[in-house]
């Protein structure tokens, strides 16, 4: 028995949390480098604001209705998360940290999950400040349709235990099959021409046509949402065919040295990602560009290349991106964005190596993997000097709120 | 997962993150007559987070401002441990949210919930039921500096 325990809001909640007097209010935050909305409190939910609008488009909504907006402050995030984390880990026997603000749980041999996801809800409420949906059932892909479930319907309490089967086929009639997790826009595309249209559908689908014509991974997603547990913890659908790692600079970057750095970044980030999935890459692909709209001479390019066997070892693809980016590089332009991608992705455990590349691997991903686990807070202690240490690159974060648990001098104020 | 630890979870500024400043005492007192037999022993270093911090994910620290709590010892500029997974009762310090702001005042619940400042200048707050407030949690201690 899983349950998904997700915290609403998160971004926009971790802002309220030491500003009372924005409790009720409209609270936006904002991407990397103030891009676009990213989490939104439920006031600014009810004012209409969508998800991933451009900052540029709130100026209305601020004068009008007093929006409160917020860059992303990982600091605080990254601290919150960590008590929330750390809340579950007393009280359920066994979790698997999924995201910065969701994490699965073990909780087999509990008597009473109702009773024990209130009881979960409750406590994080009262020690954080936080308030979670708490979604359970016998597979982890029905508790991550009960944890949406429980956010969606305000009856629920924001707990919804799916163990019954009827319960279960119910919401998944309801359930549009792209919603199912791990089941992407382009593939309920091709599921919908099968007639394949709620999570129902999938489930009920013949696993071995699904695994012949799609792939294993679907078909064990099917059989979890017909109630056959296949993803135990720690393991998920890998969804992505791709990893992506990009972002506009704050200022323009226009020497080689800057950009080498940023790409390093980005390919550092990309790997811990790919790796996070268990996956590994064999190719990747650097593209920048300069401001599409500066009247200037426009210069936008992109190299691609691969690597000798697969890999998820961040030194190969810094050494790639390295060699990419000198291939594409042009002196005399002021550049706005650059990014990576690693393709041709992979599971990480069984593969085949070329004749040349099996020495050493053991100790590269031993490597990788305590790296990430230092760097799993989000903090980036470690990192790759090639990424430079006081980068001019980096994002403008001009509406950052205080670090409230994580700076003495920032701490909230008491009268 | 193994339930993380103090350690596992460090974070810049957040006391239980740093090492420990080792302050070992011997436990043993100067006395005359017979050594005792734990005289050898030391015990661990001493830890002033043990000291304000039972309950590490529900704790967080707020700086005082203003002179509300002087006659209780709160001074401005302290900084005030709070759990807030400990429940207040009549005659705690607590940390409050009162009109969108937070308070530090001692917790009256009888005879009527009313928020009490230790100083004689300022008035008690009498909350009612469908006032805007809220108990964030038990102050459960106080750090100081001296220059």
């Amino acid at each position: 028995m899983f349950a998904l325990v997700d915290c609403n809001n998160f971004y926009a909640s971790c802002e309220q949390l030491f500003r009372p007097d924005l409790r009720h209010w409209p609270v936006v935050v904002l991407s990397n480098n103030d891009g676009c909305v990213v989490s939104r409190s439920a006031a600014a939910k009810a004012l209409g604001i969508p998800m991933g609008v451009p900052a540029y488009q709130l100026k209305e909504a601020i004068v009008r209705h007093g929006v409160e907006v917020f860059s992303s402050n990982y600091a605080l995030y990254a601290d919150i998360s960590q008590r929330v984390m750390r809340v579950l880990a007393e009280l359920a026997p066994e979790v698997e940290i999924y995201s910065i603000d969701e994490a699965f749980l073990d909780v087999g041999g509990i008597a009473d999950l109702a009773a024990f996801g209130r009881r979960l809800r409750a406590t994080v409420r009262q020690w954080i400040g936080i308030t979670v949906a708490i979604g359970m059932a016998p597979t982890k892909t029905l508790a991550k349709l009960a944890n949406s479930g429980a956010k969606r319907f305000p009856a629920t309490g924001g707990v919804v235990d799916l163990s019954d089967r009827e319960r279960q086929r119910r919401l998944l009639r309801i359930t549009p099959v792209e919603e199912v997790w791990g089941v992407g826009r382009r593939l309920s595309r091709r599921l919908r021409l099968m007639g394949i249209d709620t999570a129902l559908d999938l489930g009920a689908r013949d696993k071995g046509e699904l695994r012949r014509r799609f792939s294993v991974t679907l078909a064990r997603t099917a059989m979890e949402l017909d109630g056959v547990p296949c993803f135990g913890l720690d393991e998920a659908p890998p969804p992505r065919k791709q990893v992506i790692s990009s972002r506009s600079f704050g200022e323009r970057v226009t020497s080689l040295a800057a950009m080498r750095q940023a790409v390093c970044a980005y390919t550092a980030t990309a790997c811990e990602k790919l790796r996070r999935g268990r996956q590994y890459a064999r190719s990747m692909s650097v593209f920048l560009h300069t401001s599409p709209h500066a009247g200037t001479a426009y210069y936008g390019n992109a190299a691609h290349g691969s690597l000798p066997a697969p890999s998820g070892d961040t030194r190969d693809f810094h050494r790639l991106a390295g060699r990419l980016l000198d291939a594409i590089w042009k002196d005399g332009h002021a550049y706005v964005k650059a990014g990576v991608m690693l393709h041709d992705c992979c599971p990480m455990a069984p593969m085949q190596l070329s004749l040349l590349g099996t020495q050493g691997l053991h100790a590269s991903d031993a490597l990788m993997t305590a790296v990430d686990r230092i760097n799993h807070s989000g903090r980036g202690q470690v990192f790759w000097a090639n990424q430079g240490i006081d980068p001019s690159w980096t994002m403008f974060r001009n509406h950052l709120s205080p670090a409230y648990t994580t700076n003495w001098n920032a701490i909230p104020c008491v009268r | 997962m193994q339930p993380p630890t103090a350690r596992d979870i460090e974070i810049i500024g957040r006391p239980e993150a740093s090492a420990g400043v080792a302050v070992a005492l011997a436990v043993a007192s100067v006395s005359a007559g017979f050594p005792s037999p734990a005289e050898d022993y030391i015990e661990q270093a001493l830890d002033l987070n043990d000291l304000l911090i039972t309950n590490p994910p529900a704790t967080f620290f707020v700086r005082v401002t203003g002179t509300s709590m002087i006659e209780a010892g709160i001074h401005p500029d302290d900084i005030l441990a709070v759990d807030r997974s400990r429940e207040a009762r009549h005659g705690d310090i607590v940390i409050a949210i009162v009109n969108g702001e937070l308070t530090v005042k001692e917790l009256a619940t009888t005879p009527v919930l009313r928020l009490i400042p230790r100083n004689s200048a300022y008035e008690p707050i009498v909350l009612r039921e469908h006032d805007d407030f809220e108990i964030i949690g038990k102050v459960t201690g106080l750090v100081r500096r001296f220059r």
